[in-house]
């Protein structure tokens, strides 16, 4: 009985794992190969964390045209680890809002050492977003929140 | 040849501009300019208020931001610690209450009385001293230093180099700043950059 017991805790356990998206907790040297990569034509990188209301009411604009352009890769940054060293709260984050862009967690001290090689322009206010298109060479970064109609004109900008 | 002299000219003048940014707010070096803004006790402020300040610790701030938050007790610290050398903190919210509820004016006035600012916290209702000084996020702080009337911006960027622990900081950015300024020392650090809450601006 007792077992029984456990083994529906341990499965019930292992479906919960296994249905949350898995987010890599990644370096500086790593998210800046993810900026270069082409896999597809256009990468549009977003910083955002759980805690900014901005960033997370433009999430949906990003999480339809991943949906809707087979040309474009979003990924999704999480910079929750400079306030809180727990990732758990993007684990449950990406799961109760079922986000299938890809999420990396960025796992860097000291952000002064680091926020300009992203982009220059960068003060390190989030939301932000990186839209670069590797065939064109073009970038565009976008330091304020995501409207209706926003990505696809900074689309068009990097053609 | 005049009209390639002159196509020529044109482009090497659209050139430059391309490649410089147009300029928004201070830089470290640039003179900044007073302002007159309502406190939570209801009074207005103004920097030529403080005849014997040596300068002033401008933090732009607020009541929902997380690092804000996390950077409370620091700033309160800050305050203790360099307002006695004449050297005042004043905190400046600019976020636009109708984006963020929690910035509204009655609720900097309970704020202030929480988080225990003994100090004029400010509200910047049109934005127009944010965007003069080229705050981006919160909390933002610009070390200002008085020469007779005039105020040279002297450092510009976050207070410390570790938001989530203050006993994990290594890098006091703006304490040593303003240390060296009441030394008459030139500051070793001038810009830093730290990942925040991006300023609520109103809609143009």
């Amino acid at each position: 009985m007792i077992c029984n017991r456990i083994l529906v805790l341990v499965f019930s356990f292992c479906t919960q794992v296994s249905l949350a998206q898995k987010a890599e907790l990644v370096s500086l040297d790593k998210l800046q190969r993810l900026m270069a990569s082409t896999d597809q034509p256009v990468q549009i990188i977003n910083f955002w964390a759980t805690w900014c209301a901005p960033c997370v009411k433009e999430l949906p604009l990003l999480e339809k045209l991943n949906r809707e352009r087979n040309d474009v890769k979003v990924t999704l940054v999480s910079m929750d680890m400079d306030l809180d060293p727990n990732p758990e709260k993007v684990y449950k984050f990406i799961s109760r809002k079922n986000i299938q862009s890809r999420v990396v967690i960025l796992n860097e001290r000291d952000p002064n050492s680091w926020i300009s090689k992203i982009d220059s322009s960068w003060s390190g206010a989030l939301p932000a977003t990186l839209i670069v298109n590797s065939i064109t060479g073009k970038r565009r970064f976008w330091e304020r929140e995501l409207h209706e109609g926003d990505l696809e004109r900074l689309l068009e900008e990097v053609k | 040849m005049n009209t390639m002299k002159k196509a020529v000219t044109g482009l090497v003048v659209a050139l430059f501009f391309a490649g410089s940014p147009v300029k928004k707010g201070y830089d470290v070096g640039d003179s900044a300019t007073d302002f007159k803004l309502k406190n939570v006790d209801g009074r207005i402020v103004s920097l030529a208020d403080y005849k014997d300040a040596k300068g002033f610790i401008i933090v732009f701030d607020c009541n929902t931001c997380p690092y804000s938050r996390a950077y409370d007790e620091r700033i309160v610290a800050l305050s203790k610690k360099y307002t006695p050398q004449n050297f005042p903190l004043i905190a400046i919210n600019a976020n636009d209450p109708e984006s963020s509820s929690g910035d509204s004016f009655d609720n900097m006035v309970k704020d202030a009385r929480r988080k225990g600012y003994d100090f004029p916290y400010l509200v910047d209702e049109t934005q127009g001293v944010a965007k003069a000084y080229g705050a981006t996020n919160t909390p933002h702080v610009f070390v200002l230093i008085k020469n007779g009337s005039n105020l040279t911006v002297a450092y510009i960027g976050t207070i410390d180099d570790n938001a989530r622990n203050p006993s994990d900081v290594k890098k006091k950015y703006v304490e040593n700043a303003v240390d060296a300024l009441l030394a008459g020392k030139p500051v070793t650090t001038t810009k830093t950059r730290a990942v925040g809450c991006g300023i609520k601006w109103k809609d143009a």
